[in-house]
């Protein structure tokens, strides 16, 4: 269920991996249209605690090489993405942070404020500066690829392995006998399926509802925008620490950014003006040259938020259903990882060792892998 | 902008407010065991639609139960949460 990059990827690796080549697809609307189509496409791997970084790793090192996997240009851009730090306090937790990630074997450096400038040499220096640059956590291998892309291309390759991809196909119900999932009902009738699965990101509790269970997830809105395009002024994939901000310029030259969650637990995919007005008065503050520039669009996508900012991936409390949700504001880089990893589990019912800490049994062990608090970092 | 009712201010803008969590949750005790502390502290319905939530005006400090639509936006109605705690 769900035709996202996490449902498209999970049908690819169940052909491809396990030969299990009987799967249908089910997404309400179009492949791609949710959040995997509404991201800023960020993708990186420095993240806090070794879990994390064992998974966003694992699905940077599958983004390397997809283009070619997938006989697919999905524009991996390895422009490195840098976190800016701008007081002494932000400089220490960013040392933190690159002990952490250098521990964990990530290709992470401390930068100075020399070194920022150098890769970013339009950040606000003036005198004035509210967020004056001291420095910055650097990833090397991190960056930007295209998101269109990444969902067709696994739509494609599962697709020529003889996966079928039903769209305008919403899931309504599940079929359950004997308390075990056996298939799903749906607005084009009902399918019969000993395993499925929901990668539905925002819309996950609305799905766990129909099979009778609740899930520790609160969904948001987050919006983005994008800029007229202009020429080449930004070439990392770049997050201000301060004003929460981020911002990347695509290939068209257009200024990709966003900032934090809104305020308003919803599900009106379209964003409220604070949040708004908060993205673009930081990246107007960071860069104050970007104040000439327009705005062409801005939209949100209903991201799937978790207590510790994890996701989930594991069985349901529903034998035959299982879950790949809660990725919220940071899932689209790890797609290849959870397109794996589920499908891993499916396939063989068990799970990979990547994916065991983050099942939704943690809620009840207290075993959170709480990334909001360790890297503070959202995307 | 978007208007919030506080009970004890009246209409505010919405940044003056904080969600807390969903109404009717109830707090466990120590011979609970770690499913109902589980499902109390992270587990949400997270309903989309007509909803009521606890929420906090940040500027007087007072919680309150929210009534509203998720989806809409739109607000039905606030009252003190001793208020709803009583009926
Ligand atoms: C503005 C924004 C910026 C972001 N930036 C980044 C970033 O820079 N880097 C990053 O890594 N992540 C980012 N994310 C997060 C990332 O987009 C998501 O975590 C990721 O795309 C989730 O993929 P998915 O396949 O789980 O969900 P989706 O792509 O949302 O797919 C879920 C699909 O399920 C379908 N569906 C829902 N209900 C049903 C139903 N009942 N029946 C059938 N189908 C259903 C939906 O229509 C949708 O197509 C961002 C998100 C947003 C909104
Ligand atoms: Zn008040």
């Amino acid at each position: 269920m769900g035709g996202g990059g996490h449902g498209l990827a999970t049908a690819y690796y169940l052909a491809k991996n396990h030969g299990i080549s009987n799967v249908a697809i089910l997404e309400k609307g179009w492949i791609g249209g949710g959040n995997t189509g509404r991201n800023t496409t960020a993708v990186r791997s420095n993240y806090f605690y070794p879990e994390s970084v064992a998974l966003y790793e694992f699905s940077l090192q599958l983004y390397e090489r997809l283009s070619k996997e997938l006989n697919y240009n999905i524009m991996l851009s390895q422009r490195g993405g840098l976190n800016v730090a701008h007081s002494e306090m932000d400089m220490e937790i960013a040392a933190r942070l690159v002990n952490a990630m250098q521990i964990n074997g990530i290709d992470a450096e401390l930068f100075d404020r020399r070194q920022v400038l150098k890769v970013v040499p339009l950040l606000n220096t003036g005198p004035n500066a509210r967020y004056p640059v001291f420095g910055g956590v650097w990833q090397g291998r991190a960056g930007i690829c295209r998101h269109d892309a990444v969902a067709w291309g696994y739509a494609r390759a599962a697709s020529h392995l003889g996966v079928d991809i039903i769209q305008n196909c919403e899931v309504l119900d599940f079929i359950i006998e004997g308390g075990a999932c056996r298939g799903v009902s749906t607005s084009r009738g009902e399918i019969r399926s000993d395993r499925v699965a929901m990668a539905v990101a925002g819309h996950s509790s609305m799905l766990s509802a129909k099979a009778g269970f609740s899930l520790p997830i609160q969904s948001y809105s987050l919006q983005a925008m994008v800029s007229e395009p202009v020429k080449p002024v930004l070439d990392t994939a770049l997050l201000s620490i301060g004003t929460g901000t981020y911002a990347n310029q695509s290939d068209k030259g257009e200024i990709v950014f966003g900032g934090g969650l809104d305020r308003i637990p919803s599900y009106a995919q379209r964003g409220n003006p604070p949040a708004h007005d908060h993205t673009i008065s930081g990246l107007i503050e960071m860069f104050p040259a970007f104040g000439q520039l327009k705005i062409l669009r801005q939209w949100a996508g209903i991201v799937d938020v978790t207590p510790d900012s994890s996701p989930i991936i594991g069985p349901s409390p529903i034998p035959g259903l299982y879950l790949d949700c809660g990725w919220g504001t940071g899932g689209f880089k790890a797609i290849p990882a959870g397109g794996w990893l589920l499908a891993h589990l499916m396939a063989t019912g068990s799970h990979h060792e990547i994916s065991k800490p983050f099942d939704l049994d943690r809620f009840t062990t207290g075993r959170l892998i709480d990334e909001a608090a360790g890297s503070g970092i959202a995307h | 902008m978007h208007l919030i009712c506080c009970p004890f201010c009246g209409n505010r803008d919405e940044t003056e407010f904080r969600f807390a969590v969903e109404a009717g949750k109830r707090r466990g005790s120590v011979s609970s065991s770690p499913d109902e502390w589980a499902k109390y502290l992270y587990f949400q319905n997270n309903v989309k639609g007509d909803t009521r939530e606890v929420w906090m005006h940040l500027t007087c400090g007072e919680l309150f139960i929210l009534s509203r639509n998720s989806v809409t936006h739109s607000i039905h109605g606030s009252e003190p949460v001793r208020k709803a705690a009583e009926a």
